[in-house]
């Protein structure tokens, strides 16, 4: 099955640092993939540079088309949902406009009002605080709003940047457990950076290893926890 | 007593102006952190657009709206020549310097295309007194007006997409792009509705002050007091505090400190401000990590 998101000789730089250095990697349609690496590994700007938000050479194919050197607002309209680190909320708006402000791109009336309640559903928590300033919320609504955000621009990719950031450990499995249904129930492909990699590889089926701006190991989830060189490292037993 | 009240519509009245000034300054304060110093110069500009309109014969209204349209162009237009390269930049001083160096051009064009000469600026409003007497018939029109466009942009942020879009790229630049919204745009959108805003308040407010270069400076410092007086970052506070000054100023004009130094207020009211609430009286005070 062809990649629904193939990166090829990838590189990212902020100003004149070179960050990323020429990496191959690619989510196969329907999968999770994770991007594992310690802080510094260029994760985050892995994503930004799927995004366009960081200068790039290499190429980026979503779906088969070149993506690679375009604006981050119209990246997004190929159906590319970014869940950014600290997760972006947008703290003055209610939860209620922080969705709206998700639902930008589509036009349909009824879908957008389908989709309020899709994501409730997934939430129920963020539907009791519907008019409450998002910037008010705990840490894992904020991380729930931010998904929510994400999936009302109907997205068919998924980038998460730490959505385990900051969070309780129950606050953690809730949220994964969560994405797993998305992903199962809507078919939505995952990119998922992170740096609890044992939680990562369990929801994951491929995954990849960073370090200093490199891919240094790739493989399936199941590879890649039974390697000792990450065991030791990453996974610490 | 009846004195009194006079004093406070009337203030009230001139509160109306400072209130648009005030709310256009915030506008530009929630995107870029930084308080636009030629505001008043783009309204003194759009005023004297709107005066050459009617010289050329066309009537007050069509002039009025015809002014506020390209005063909303222009406003975009300056946001995309000279304040987008700093964009994204922490260039806080660099920004400044072009706000004044804004300020100085508009004021220097301005004379040097209608000269320095004070001129009369037209009223559309009957002369007739309102309110018992308490109100003329233009202060009378200059509140209706002022505040039928205040209801007009909180409609517009709180109820259209399109505002919705422009509040969260203010806010979030990062977040709003990742959403699919053109937010070097939103802010483009949003000088162009300051600088209509301050049209409204130039064309009200010159039948009062008449028409010349220097006409907003007083203004804008009014404007500004209000703006801090109700809280730089929230744009209901900052119409709440320019009404106040305007009163205060009328009051205190009247009754303490004479007509000569109700300037005064509004400069002892901003360091007041400054000194004991720097978030204002509506204003979120901002925390930084560090």
């Amino acid at each position: 099955m062809a990649a629904i998101l193939e990166a090829k000789d990838l590189h990212a730089f902020y100003g004149p640092t070179h960050v990323l250095h020429g990496i191959n990697f690619s989510v196969e349609p329907g999968g999770i993939t994770t991007l594992l690496g310690a802080n510094g590994a260029g994760k985050t700007t892995t994503l930004r540079a799927l995004s366009g938000m960081v200068g790039t050479r290499g190429q980026i194919f979503f779906d088969g088309q070149a993506i690679s050197g375009k604006a981050t607002e119209a990246i997004v309209r190929y159906g590319i949902a970014h869940v950014p680190e600290g997760r972006g909320t947008i703290a003055g708006l209610t939860v209620e406009e922080n969705l709206k402000v998700g639902a930008y791109t589509q036009k349909d009336k009824t879908k957008i009002g389908q989709d309020y309640e899709r994501v409730y559903n997934y939430f129920p928590r963020l539907k009791e605080r519907i008019k409450q300033q998002a910037g008010t919320l705990s840490g894992g609504e904020q991380q729930m709003l931010a998904v929510s955000r994400a999936l009302m621009m109907r997205p068919r990719l998924l980038l998460l940047d730490e959505p385990s950031f900051g969070l309780a450990p129950l606050v953690v499995q809730d949220i994964f457990r969560i994405l797993r249904t998305i992903n199962r129930d809507e078919k939505v492909s995952m990119l998922l950076v992170e740096q609890n990699a044992s939680q990562a590889l369990a929801v994951a089926d491929h995954a990849y290893l960073l370090e200093t701006g490199r891919v240094v190991l790739s493989g399936t989830s199941e590879e890649i926890r039974n390697d000792d060189t990450v065991r030791r490292s990453y996974l610490g037993y | 007593m009846e004195a009194f009240l006079q004093q406070v519509l009337s203030g009230l009245a001139t509160g109306g102006i400072y209130a648009s000034v005030a709310l256009a300054l915030v506008m530009i304060y929630k995107a870029t952190h930084l308080v636009n110093f030629a505001q008043g110069e783009m309204a003194m500009f759009s005023t004297y657009i709107a005066w050459q309109l009617i010289t050329w014969g066309m009537p007050y209204w069509g002039a009025f709206f015809l002014a506020i349209a390209i005063s909303f162009v222009g406003g975009v237009i300056i946001e995309r020549t000279i304040i987008r390269p700093f964009e994204g930049h922490d260039a806080i001083l660099a920004v400044i310097t072009v706000f004044i160096g804004l300020l100085l051009i508009l004021n220097s064009v301005a004379g040097w295309t209608w000269e320095y000469i004070i001129k009369v600026f037209p009223s559309p409003f009957p002369t007739k007194a309102f309110v018992g007497g308490a109100l003329s018939g233009h202060q009378f029109g200059l509140l209706g007006v002022t505040l039928a466009m205040l209801a007009l942009v909180f409609v517009f942020f709180r109820f259209t997409p399109l505002g919705l879009a422009m509040r969260a790229a203010a806010e979030n630049p990062t977040s709003s792009r990742l959403v699919g919204i053109n937010a070097s745009w939103m802010l483009a959108l949003g000088w162009g509705l300051a600088s209509a805003i301050g049209a409204v308040a130039g064309m009200m407010v010159a039948p009062i002050v008449y028409l010349d270069p220097g006409m907003m400076g007083g203004i804008l410092i009014y404007g500004f007091a209000g703006a801090l007086f109700g809280g730089i970052d929230n744009p209901w506070g900052a119409v709440v505090g320019g009404f106040l000054v305007g009163v205060l100023e009328n009051i205190m004009g009247v009754y303490v400190v004479g007509t000569e130094l109700k300037l005064t207020v509004a400069l002892v009211l901003i360091v007041g401000v400054l000194v004991a609430k720097p978030s204002g009286l509506f204003g979120k005070a901002l925390v930084t990590r560090v």
